[in-house]
């Protein structure tokens, strides 16, 4: 069915048969390594969003104390290499994790790498993400909280009825760019010997010296899954943002 | 500066600030009496050539990336669409996958390719292609300048229509009112991003170590792997970066006082 462009391109067959999903072809670790991808970047975009609220919360309406404490916690992660806080976190968190399993008499255990994957890039996310949301926090006009406050409503129905709702749309913008940024730093965790896409590649390519055809092909299921989830968040935005004034 | 003095001491002297100091002072303490530090005089020539390199790597790529990062907000900005649709795409390719796939396929990619051509081999310039360096800046501008052709995109296109019109009724020509008015308004506007993104950039550097060459992520690595001593490198390494990252926000700082004079805010 190809053969004519086949003819036009001698390369091109090659690269089909290394790219085809069933076994001498190497397209199906591909796919397997991007799920894996989109597993951790999911798990630590939710563990950050997370983070991010108390955080964000903490910094509005906390202490004296918590501000400060989370302060340094969003100016060290946002000023040391992503890949130095993943080693420290990723070796402290398994001696921690496996002292206090000792402590309790338990036998120390292997940390699974999704699992630490998550963890770390989910603190790192949790420090964008409060700078994000207490942004988008602050920027909901006071009078709506007061109006609720006058109506009777506690601190926690007013985040839910009034301040969740209306900072949502001033947040999308800057959490679609965590998705983003979430999605690219997995690629991190090749370093540590995690296999999501860009170590599977970097296998497929270096056992068959086909660089560029691995390399551009993972770049291609990159850029499908950063304009997918484009769309996605640029839909959901449009969505928050009915029936308000366009700016 | 004395009213400034004041200032501090006011905001540092509260109960709870004093506590969270002398527990760091403790902390850093603790951590220079009981942890192992023997290395350090082992490796100091190394770790100052790498953070030599580092800091050079950044700068050369953060000045290469600019200077192509200003035609691609150009282009996307007032150019024609045959200009305008690659700059674009080149943008979106480099912000939309990550840094690490791009490094590799360069380093690897083009290190595979460059040997089969004779010609190339034998030019002036392949001592240098056969080190890992020139891959390394090629990549890091490249992104820098993918990233910073969007933000000068913004940037070009938040400068009032008026101020250009008003050139162009002065009589200036096109390259004169870039000069003069179009660039430094939209330098100004970018310049605090422009911040971010440079401290971002530095955070991307040690990727660098994964093809060979000796940052000061390396060098720390190299320790790890020669002694086995794995939190006190990586501390410092830590300690290092956020130096720098300081370094870089002063700087700009600086910068951004230096081009907002006689500007009303």
């Amino acid at each position: 069915m190809f053969d004519w462009l086949y003819a036009l391109w001698p390369g091109l067959e090659t690269s089909v048969n290394l790219l085809s999903l069933q076994p001498p072809g190497w397209g199906g670790n591909l796919l397997r390594g991007a799920w894996a991808s989109l597993q951790i970047a999911a798990g630590a975009f939710g563990l950050g969003l997370l983070i991010g609220t108390f955080g964000a919360l903490g910094k509005i309406y906390g202490g004296p104390a918590t501000r400060d404490l989370l302060a340094v916690y969003t100016t060290v992660v946002r000023a040391v290499p992503e890949l130095i806080l993943i080693l420290i976190l990723y070796y402290a968190g398994t001696d921690l994790l496996n002292q206090a399993l000792r402590a309790m008499g338990q036998r120390p255990v292997e940390i699974s790498g999704v699992v630490a994957g998550i963890a770390v890039l989910g603190v790192v996310q949790g420090a964008y993400a409060t700078e994000v949301l207490r942004g988008a926090i602050q920027s909901v006009p006071r009078g709506q909280l007061e109006a609720a406050r006058a109506f009777g409503m506690g601190p926690v129905l007013t985040f839910r009825r009034v301040t969740f709702p209306a900072m949502l749309p001033l947040a999308l913008p800057g959490l679609s760019n965590l998705w983003l940024i979430a999605t690219k730093d997995t690629a991190l965790l090749a370093i540590v010997g995690f296999s999501e896409l860009t170590l599977e590649t970097r296998q497929a390519a270096g056992a068959t010296r086909a660089y560029f055809t691995f390399f551009l092909a993972a770049g291609a299921l990159y850029l499908v899954m950063t304009l997918v989830s484009g769309r996605v968040f640029g839909w959901i935005e449009a969505r928050y943002r009915r029936g308000q004034v366009a700016q | 500066m004395n009213r400034r003095l004041n200032r501090l001491a006011e905001e540092l002297f509260v109960p709870h600030r004093l506590v969270m100091i002398a527990v760091a002072v403790g902390i850093v303490v603790w951590a220079a009496l009981s942890m192992r530090w023997h290395w350090i005089p082992r490796y100091s020539d190394l770790a100052l050539q790498g953070i030599w390199r580092t800091l050079w790597l950044l700068a050369l790529s953060c000045l290469i990336g600019f200077a192509l990062a200003v035609p691609l907000g150009l282009a996307q900005a007032a150019g024609p669409r045959i200009l305008a649709v690659p700059a674009r795409a080149f943008c979106t390719v480099i912000r939309g996958t990550p840094l690490l796939l791009q490094l590799w396929l360069i380093y690897f990619g083009l290190g595979s390719l460059f040997p089969q051509f004779p010609w190339i081999r034998e030019s002036e310039l392949w001592p240098y292609l056969r080190q890992a360096w020139p891959y390394a800046l090629l990549t890091l501008s490249l992104s820098f300048a993918g990233y910073e052709g969007e933000v000068m995109r913004g940037a070009f296109r938040s400068v009032p229509g008026g101020q250009l019109e008003a050139a162009r009724s002065m009589g200036m020509s096109r390259f004169a009112i870039l000069r003069r008015i179009w660039l430094p308004q939209a330098l100004q506007r970018a310049l605090p991003t422009l911040g971010g993104e440079t401290v971002l950039q530095m955070k991307a550097t040690p990727l660098v170590a994964t093809i060979t060459v000796i940052d000061i992520y390396s060098v720390a690595s190299r320790v790890r792997q020669d002694t086995f001593i794995i939190y006190e490198p990586l501390l410092l390494l830590a300690l290092v970066y956020m130096v720098i990252a300081g370094l870089i926000a002063l700087a700009f700082k600086l910068l951004e006082r230096r081009y907002n004079r006689g500007m009303v805010m």
